[in-house]
């Protein structure tokens, strides 16, 4: 054992310290020997702890439908065809297929719609649930001032993204937005995706979406990603989505402006 | 042409070779969810033992996808050396795995039949293995690579160090970088994976590692992990590219999802090889792989998703890579549903790559809805050390902010280095001395400021 070690906590600092302000990565942590200090092993098992009941933390639909309710007038609500969340982790393909008894009920009206929203717990239903009605309050009205039909929010439980391919293609819709959480990371267990599917259908590879990614405070925020989605819902009726419609969003004067307010309220 | 195995009553029969690879194959979530799995655990063991009856010449006369439609299958059969093949052609799967146990198959002999061996022939005999043959044998294997430093010597082991930012922020990339090398990583390659396909942000990403790199004349060389395309663009406008990255797997399907296929990977080899740039060789080849590739490109034509992965190393070998990584948890739990199963298939593709001749390295990692954790990752990672891994990866804190996965930390191959008296690649071993951060094996105790860092803050 080192001196310095004797007589310390047993932790070798790390000399640049300074640098771990420039960055979220986990730098200049120190060493016990060669290993992870306990507070640094601690505080990684924390984050991945915190990750791991964000995976397995089941919807709790009732307060979100309510929510919809009220913004939209009405919310459906659906489960895939993975029965629960070991069977949803392990068998991709059963959630992106609605249940049997939800597909003979899900139908549209004749005339359709031109987008309808897909809300689903996907791999973490916390970030459905803190992310998801702020989106939809500040993207709803807007689309509905643009004369625009829109289908009745669905809720949907053990959802993975090409759920939103069958009830758009049920529904009727021209393009369909799933907005689902993400496969939850170490600093970001809460991280809402959207992605853009114009004339949905069953069997459409991810080729054929665009995605909003990183939607929450600490990320996308709720306006940016609403302006980028009502961008993308614009262009995709137009042109259709995928690898072809290029987000060219940020580009537009009302988009930097907007982030240049949201910068300046977070400096106030 | 249809194999069986009589139990007892029982009588099994697999009606052809890729069917006999899939039902013999240990457990796991991929090859359940593509139906392919053994129906029983007997089923299972009747598979390995047909498995372990068939000649090895079978395998040159049934391809597991056809040779006239897949171009892998193709490289495979065109590419096989017969002359390589003649001391084992005699021998059963279950006699190359007696074989490759015994003391005759010491580092020469198994590098002399390396070309003679398919990927199915070792994917094959990989099934019939438990985990220590995968390790002794693999560690028995000696390959041998070089850029800019010597990789693969005996008892030591490499690291890539992986700066990755989910911005691409030069600042918080360089931080990274020297944190990386004060923990004695980046023998391998710096290399760095961007979060956007922008052509810009590439080039800038390239400069600045290539800038520290000869800044402070580290023996390494430099990677940004894109595509080979993007790569050959860079080429052509004669930025500073050392290493040609591309994932790759087994099937000519698979790499069109992931928009390759053997011309252009030959084109990219060709191209940065004419750039001369390594120093003590010039094998300039980075693949990255993983099982689950071709079964989530839905272009796995019925094959197990083991064996697809081994037939991509057929794909790697014929471009002499420096580094090959197999990323082997990273795919999720579809594929690869918990610790047990990243581990088994973390040793297998380690095995079977290095069994193909390959610098065989492995992203020991896993994701957070998989069901697996930090410790599943110190087995994984001490095994393949024992095994004789080429190199492993080195991300701050074991945690990659931009790609949200967890991989090993510097701090995990210290640990390694420590338990098993593993050395780095020599040339950088001795820049690390030369710099004050390490005694030649250790790093120094803090006490004793290293050079390197004030060179750093004096830049």
């Amino acid at each position: 054992m080192s001196v310095h070690a004797l007589e310390g906590s047993g932790i070798c600092a790390d000399g640049w310290q300074s640098l771990a302000a420039l960055t979220d990565a986990r730098i200049a942590l120190g060493r016990a020997g060669s290993s992870l200090p306990t507070r640094e092993t601690l505080r990684f098992a924390l984050d991945h702890a915190r990750a791991r009941d964000s995976v397995h933390a089941l919807l709790d639909p009732g307060p979100l439908k309510a929510a919809l309710e009220a913004l939209c007038g009405a919310c459906l609500q659906v489960k895939s065809a993975a029965a629960d969340r070991a069977c949803y982790l392990q068998r991709p393909d059963l959630g992106r297929r609605l249940s049997d008894a939800d597909r003979a009920a899900l139908t549209g009206p004749a005339d359709g719609f031109d987008v309808a929203f897909v809300l689903g717990d996907g791999l973490s239903a916390e970030a459905l649930q803190r992310h998801a009605l702020p989106l939809m309050e500040s993207l709803w009205p807007a689309l509905r001032a643009q004369g625009l039909r829109l289908a009745p929010p669905v809720l949907a439980e053990q959802a993975r993204v090409a759920l939103g391919d069958e009830v758009g293609e049920r529904l009727g819709a021209r393009l369909v937005v799933v907005l689902l959480g993400e496969r939850p990371g170490l600093s970001s267990p809460d991280s809402l995706g959207a992605y853009l599917t114009a004339a949905p259908r069953a069997g459409l590879s991810d080729a054929a979406r665009n995605c909003v990614s990183n939607i929450r405070p600490a990320g996308l925020a709720y306006a940016l990603a609403a302006y980028k989605l009502g961008w993308l819902i614009e262009a995709g009726l137009q042109g259709g989505t995928g690898v072809a419609l290029k987000d060219q969003s940020e580009a537009d004067p009302a988009y930097l402006h907007l982030a240049a307010s949201l910068t300046r309220l977070a400096a106030l | 042409m249809a194999f069986s195995t009589t139990l007892g009553a029982r009588r099994y029969v697999f009606p052809d070779l890729r069917t006999l690879l899939a039902r013999a194959s240990p457990p796991r979530a991929g090859d359940r969810l593509a139906g392919l799995l053994a129906g029983s655990a007997e089923e299972r063991v009747a598979a390995q033992m047909a498995l372990a009856d068939l000649p090895l010449r079978h395998f040159l006369d049934e391809a597991v996808i056809p040779y006239e439609t897949d171009e892998v299958t193709r490289l495979i059969i065109d590419g096989h050396d017969r002359q390589a093949f003649t001391p084992v052609a005699h021998l059963t799967v279950g006699g190359l795995r007696d074989w490759l146990l015994s003391p005759a198959a010491d580092s020469l002999a198994l590098a002399a039949i390396a070309p003679g061996l398919t990927p199915e022939m070792v994917s094959a005999v990989s099934k019939l293995m438990r985990n220590q043959d995968l390790m002794l044998v693999a560690g028995k294997c000696r390959v041998v690579t070089r850029f800019r430093n010597t990789q693969g010597l005996p008892g030591r082991m490499g690291v890539r160090l992986q700066p990755n930012h989910p911005t691409d922020d030069a600042r918080a990339i360089a931080a990274a970088i020297v944190d990386g090398l004060m923990y004695g990583a980046g023998d391998a390659v710096i290399g760095v994976n961007p979060a956007t396909d922008s052509p810009d942000a590439i080039v800038r990403l390239l400069e600045l590692i290539d800038a520290i790199r000869e800044r402070y004349a580290i023996p390494t060389q430099s990677c940004v992990l894109t595509h080979v395309t993007t790569t050959l663009e860079l080429i052509r406008q004669g930025r500073p590219v050392d290493l040609v990255f591309q994932s790759i797997a087994g099937t000519e399907a698979a790499n069109a999802g992931f928009g390759v296929n053997l011309a252009l990977l030959e084109e990219a080899h060709h191209a940065a090889r004419s750039l001369g740039r390594g120093t003590v060789g010039d094998q300039v080849m980075y693949f990255e792989t993983g099982q689950g590739s071709a079964l989530s490109a839905g272009a796995h034509h019925g094959v197990d998703q083991q064996t697809c992965e081994v037939r991509a190393y057929a794909v790697a070998r014929r471009f002499d890579p420096l580094l090959v990584n197999t990323v082997v948890g990273f795919i999720g739990p579809e594929y690869l549903y918990d610790g047990r199963e990243i581990v088994r298939a973390g040793l297998e593709d380690h095995c079977c790559g290095k069994l193909l001749g390959l610098p065989m390295g492995c992203d020991v990692c896993y994701t957070n809805h998989a069901e697996a954790d930090q410790n599943d990752m110190d087995n994984l990672l001490t095994l393949l050390g024992v095994a004789g891994v080429h190199f492993v990866i080195g991300v701050p804190g074991a945690d990659d902010i931009m790609l949200g996965y967890q991989s090993t930390a510097f701090h995990d191959a210290l640990y390694l280095r420590e338990v098993l008296g593993l050395g780095r690649a020599p040339e950088f071993e001795d820049w690390l001395q030369s710099m004050g951060v390490s005694d030649g094996r250790r790093l120094l105790p803090a006490g004793a400021r290293p050079a390197l860092l004030d060179l750093m803050e004096a830049a």
